[in-house]
């Protein structure tokens, strides 16, 4: 069953996946609406704990208990990926969807080569004969930028360096040429200059085979590199999403603001950082309201009481392509929201 | 501040001189060693009173180990190490002890570097256990004065530290690392571990602190962002030898080592206006079994010529204070 017309790549509606805990149940992503158009990198970005890798796995079907997706519809190309059967999903995976890893010497299997790896992901996927498999394996080793490829398809996981490592895996992820790469955190184990080389690759494999990223990071650096629109989130849930440029010249959301305000910025030094004040909130017990009330300092400023009681939308605004979910912006009932024309 | 103290007097507090450090590594039937790994190969810097000396370099350049050879945590190769003008690597244990006493350091991980069985009033009174300093009252009002200077509460001794999150534990490596009024701290990469919103309030602390306590810190970190903001001056390394040291601001304004100006460069700005140019280095840092040979950058270096291979270049003081190990740097100028 295909939607007609649907003109995003993937939709998620309404996504909830709870662990379930001795101490209790952990709201890890709590309600999550987003899209993914054709060929643009969406950045997700956020703090630990914040549920955006559970969000990736999510949309890979990799949650395990005691984790479950309690709810939500993930249509890709208009086809409900939650209701697939496994057999299906596994047509899905690796062809059109495919995901990379922070830690990519640890998502390499030790005792195979590298080379036994990447055939693999043919092997499942193609009928091809065991030389055209060789040659795409090394066509890929060549595209990642592996150095020596004939020689290193026999090499294994220990002998390569973490970047090395990560374009393997790259390797891995786009053999197939899949419509989606989940990208979670996959520089953050790197060196800066290698970071680049990295990212460097996977803007040129992009434009090359036309894939759609969602580029899961913490680095706000990184997304002002790579994505083309953003979704902050926090405790679970979207707090703000728009485009790249808006987001960093012109943040609404006052944890977004926070993020910002607190990241030390190369030749711009000021004498103290902006700092959030306390802690993530506790998964399985959140405050009521909005989630980031009790660390507010715009709450305080504006004096606002509905912000610890009722917990905000994400208010949209579709002309400007802004959403945010704060009663900054938005009326209720006897609220006056003080900034309301900022959303417009 | 410390700009006031340094305009006061520069007094010298840390003085490293040609320190060495090899890693033997042993093979062959009777194990012998067959090779050193160079991680630290000979390096020399200052550090002033009340001053920040920032360490920057990636992964396996040797920076930690610089710190943890600087704390006697591991016996350097060769060199020296003069803290107040005394070599500590040459005096007698009970001196020795004495004198490190004033030099403390603050680890990366601060989930691993608390014992998890003690309660943290317990760890961070262990240095004043092991020097015999006060009796148990005196030992404990102490704790909670230096719990108090890194923000945390009275109550928090008695708590183990699973019931922590990472930028409290943070507060409570430094908090160890004060209590026995050190003058000198190295700051192991204090907050790679933590969120960026943790990470501004654990460098405002330190902050204040040097502030309020006149220390010195010597500030190993890979995010030069980082190092940016907390620092005076900033050495940059690169496989076991420090390539560029000069003041923050100068490193910034006009690097002269290309291994600095590509460090930089790389960096991703949170800006998606800036179009900014970047250089990209081509393959990954050599391993220092077999460090390259001449200029250990040479075969990622996109000046290199030929003498880069064959000649090592001294770290040379091209400007005022400003020292550069490369045979081209005026050219990078």
């Amino acid at each position: 069953m295909k939607f007609e017309g649907s003109k995003h790549l993937l939709e998620v509606n309404n996504l909830k996946t709870f662990f379930y805990t001795d101490d209790g149940i952990v709201k890890a992503v709590d309600g999550l609406d987003f899209y993914i158009k054709k060929g643009e990198v969406f950045g997700l970005v956020g703090e630990s704990g914040c549920g955006k890798s559970v969000t990736s796995l999510s949309i890979m079907n990799l949650i395990e208990t005691p984790g479950n997706i309690e709810s939500g519809e993930m249509f890709f190309e208009g086809q409900n990926i939650l209701s697939l059967s496994e057999k299906e999903l596994t047509q899905i995976r690796g062809n059109h969807l495919s995901m990379i890893f922070q830690q990519p010497l640890t998502s390499l299997d030790p005792v195979f080569s590298i080379g036994e790896q990447i055939k693999e992901v043919f092997d499942i996927h193609k009928k091809l004969t065991k030389d055209e498999v060789h040659k795409k394996t090394i066509d890929m080793l060549k595209i990642v930028g592996i150095p020596d490829p004939d020689s290193k398809i026999n090499a294994y996981p220990h002998q390569m360096s973490g970047g090395q490592a990560q374009r393997v895996m790259i390797a891995m992820a786009l053999a197939l040429e899949p419509k989606l790469l989940i990208a979670d955190e996959p520089t953050t184990a790197l060196d800066v200059t290698i970071q680049s080389q990295i990212l460097d690759l996977l803007r040129g494999l992009q434009n090359k085979f036309d894939t759609s990223i969602i580029l899961i990071t913490h680095d706000l650096g990184v997304i002002a590199e790579m994505a083309d629109r953003v979704a902050v989130m926090y405790a679970g849930k979207i707090v703000e999403q728009t485009g790249v440029h808006q987001i960093f010249s012109a943040p609404l959301h006052p944890y977004t603001q926070g993020l910002l305000a607190s990241v030390p910025i190369l030749n711009q030094v000021k004498d103290e950082l902006e700092t959030i004040p306390g802690n993530v909130p506790n998964l399985i017990d959140l405050p009521p309201g909005c989630r980031f009330a009790p660390r507010c300092k715009k709450r305080e400023e504006y004096q606002l009481n509905i912000c610890t009681q009722i917990e905000p939308e994400l208010f949209t605004n579709r002309e400007n392509n802004r959403a945010v979910r704060c009663w900054l912006y938005q009326d209720f009932e006897g609220h006056k929201a003080p900034m309301k024309e900022l959303l417009k | 501040m410390a700009g006031k103290q340094l305009k006061k007097k520069q007094d010298e507090i840390i003085k490293v001189k040609d320190l060495v450090k090899y890693f033997p590594v042993s093979g062959g039937i009777i194990r012998h060693t067959i090779n050193q790994v160079k991680a630290v190969d000979g390096i020399s810097f200052t550090i002033n009173q009340g001053e920040t000396l920032g360490l920057v370099g990636e992964s396996g350049c040797g920076k930690t180990t610089v710190g943890h050879t600087m704390l006697g945590l591991m016996p350097a190769t060769s060199g020296s190490l003069f803290f107040k003008g005394k070599d500590l690597l040459k005096l007698k244990s009970k001196e020795e002890k004495k004198m490190r006493r004033q030099i403390q350091i603050v680890f990366q991980d601060p989930y691993s570097s608390l014992d998890p069985r003690l309660p943290v009033g317990e760890s961070i009174a262990e240095g004043l256990k092991i020097h015999k300093l006060g009796s148990r009252k005196e030992q404990f009002e102490r704790v909670l004065e230096v719990l108090n200077w890194v923000g945390l509460e009275d109550y928090h001794a008695m708590r183990y530290p699973h019931e922590f999150s990472g930028g409290q534990r943070q507060r409570i490596g430094i908090a160890r690392a004060l209590i026995l009024e050190p003058e000198f701290i190295v700051l192991d990469e204090p907050v790679s571990a933590l969120d960026v919103s943790i990470q501004a309030q654990i460098l405002n602390i330190l902050k204040k602190l040097q502030r309020e306590l006149g220390l010195s810190y010597l500030f190993i970190a890979h995010n030069l962002a980082v190092v940016e903001h907390i620092s005076d001056r900033i050495a940059v390394m690169y496989l076991g030898k420090i390539v560029e040291i000069t003041s923050k601001v100068d490193i910034f304004k006009k690097p002269l080592h290309p291994y600095t100006t590509a460090l930089m460069s790389s960096i991703p700005i949170p800006d998606p206006g800036i179009n900014k140019k970047k250089i990209a280095l081509a393959g990954e840092i050599p391993s220092a079994l077999n460090p390259p040979s001449g200029c250990r950058f040479h075969p990622r270096c996109p000046l290199a010529q030929e003498i880069c291979s064959n000649e090592e270049p001294q770290l040379r003081e091209l400007f005022k204070e400003h020292h550069v190990a490369c045979h081209f740097a005026e050219k990078n100028y």
